[in-house]
């Protein structure tokens, strides 16, 4: 017989602006945690190989495949979901808005990863050419829209926070 | 959930040596971008398997009072790219690292997993070849350094021995110093692919910038392991610059690599693209280096 004991490990960690703590099989990935716990479930389970993105949140302000990264690590850090960017009665932020704008949706399966990137983007204050905005998205897969519009979400989005008029295309 | 037998976290790098020593078939697992997605495929299966991602002081990059390039081996390759000293010294290796896979795995892949995971294909290795980086390793008998070409003993086989962490990368300041480097990486696609090929190349020129005083040349997926070339290399060294010396560099390539043929790519289309690459990457490099051609 196999000598296996199950481990469980307690987690202490921030999550979207609340504080907060639970005990977690150590064999549980970030993604597996946040879903089943927290009921999270914009963080999507996708490819669960950190191909597709579709699972991205943002870990102290950077965006991180959650399906490749083990639920303990949570410990100490800041973890933000597409959850906590609604405003207090549910109101969708700037970047959510311009996805719908923009029409950068169809199926909705990569959207919540797409838009945490985005705001990781967004908060670097800084202006990016669209060859780098394309960069800066290439960790994300999207089957149905051809990512154009995605594109153009974030483009319209990043002039709006700049107070720029955005450039004719 | 993920298929593991047990978890052990260390906290500082002497546990991390002692959980070694206590599990010696534990598999090691830094940022976990190999070492998970393997585990899913069902590779490692049942593994049992030492966390050193908590191990804060194996991050950042840093500069010795000699000179030496110190690069934790927890250092993600976002922070490195990122990073100053980087940028001033060794630029080529943040430029390769910001080319393995996408955005989100360059936030948690680590330099030392890239090396340690004993890939050709590494982003990082040939331009860490090129340089003739130094490995530092932890174990119970303290710190060993060993150049990076004794480091890979054969494809997926690294001279990590019992009880050892790597926890760190050094470049020594003769080899960086007065460098400018380039590095291709010829791939399907621009993100989330592995490399076909991968090229670093950097040369030193002389005060006048005519001459190449010294070049290197290193690849990935060119052999079972990353490699020099180091034929190419005493083909340039001296001679002064000039296009025609960028196709002889490159030709002489061909002596020292041993591509294979492999679903991504055949053999003799390998050597097609080494050449190029290596022509292209030096061309890049001396002209970042000032000189004219």
């Amino acid at each position: 017989m196999e000598n296996h004991v199950i481990q469980y490990q307690t987690v202490h960690f921030n999550l979207n602006g609340k504080d907060t703590e639970r005990t977690v099989d150590v064999r549980a990935s970030l993604t597996d945690m946040l879903r089943e716990d927290y009921r999270m479930t914009s963080v999507k389970k996708g490819c669960e190989v950190g191909e597709c993105g579709a699972c991205t949140v943002l870990i102290d302000g950077k965006a991180f495949n959650s399906c490749i990264y083990l639920a303990v690590w949570a410990e100490g850090k800041n973890i933000r979901t597409l959850e906590g960017l609604l405003g207090p009665n549910g109101e969708l932020s700037d970047i959510q808005q311009a996805f719908v704008d923009e029409a950068a949706i169809q199926c909705g399966f990569c959207t919540p990863g797409f838009v945490l990137t985005a705001v990781e983007i967004l908060e670097s204050g800084q202006e990016y050419t669209d060859e780098e905005l394309r960069k800066l998205l290439s960790g994300h897969l999207c089957r149905c829209t051809g990512y154009e519009n995605i594109l153009r979400a974030v483009k319209t989005t990043m002039y709006r926070r700049l107070g720029k008029p955005m450039p004719a295309e | 959930m993920y298929d593991l037998k047990a978890l052990y976290q260390a906290g500082t790098v002497a546990e991390a040596v002692a959980l070694r020593l206590a599990h010696p078939e534990a598999h090691i697992i830094a940022g976990g971008s190999d070492v998970l997605v393997q585990m899913r495929e069902g590779k490692r299966a049942g593994v049992e398997l030492i966390s050193i991602q908590g191990l804060d002081e194996l991050r950042g990059v840093s500069m010795e009072a000699d000179g030496t390039l110190r690069i934790g081996s927890l250092t993600s390759f976002s922070h490195i790219t990122r990073d100053p000293l980087i940028r001033k010294h060794l630029n080529v290796l943040g430029e390769a690292v910001d080319q393995v896979g996408g955005p989100q795995i360059r936030n948690i892949g680590t330099i030392g997993g890239n090396t340690c995971n004993g890939v050709t294909s590494a982003d990082s290795a040939s331009t860490l070849f090129a340089y003739d980086a130094i490995v530092e390793l932890t174990g119970p008998d303290g710190v060993r350094r060993q150049p990076i070409g004794e480091f890979y003993i054969k494809a997926g086989k690294v001279d990590l021995r019992e009880g050892e962490i790597q926890t760190a990368i050094l470049i020594p300041k003769d080899s960086y110093e007065r460098t400018f480097g380039h590095y291709i990486k010829y791939a399907m696609r621009n993100a989330m692919d592995i490399a076909t090929l991968g090229t670093s190349v950097n040369v030193r020129l002389s005060a006048d910038k005519k001459t190449v005083e010294r070049a290197r040349v290193a690849f990935g997926v060119a052999g079972p392991v990353p490699l020099r070339a180091e034929t190419a290399e005493q083909a340039a060294a001296g001679q002064p610059v000039s296009l025609q010396l960028a196709e002889t560099f490159a030709q002489a390539v061909k002596a020292d690599i041993n591509p294979r043929d492999s679903w991504r790519a055949a053999k003799d289309f390998r050597m097609h693209i080494a050449v190029e690459s290596a022509k292209r990457a030096f061309l890049e490099s001396v002209k970042l280096a000032g000189g004219v051609l």
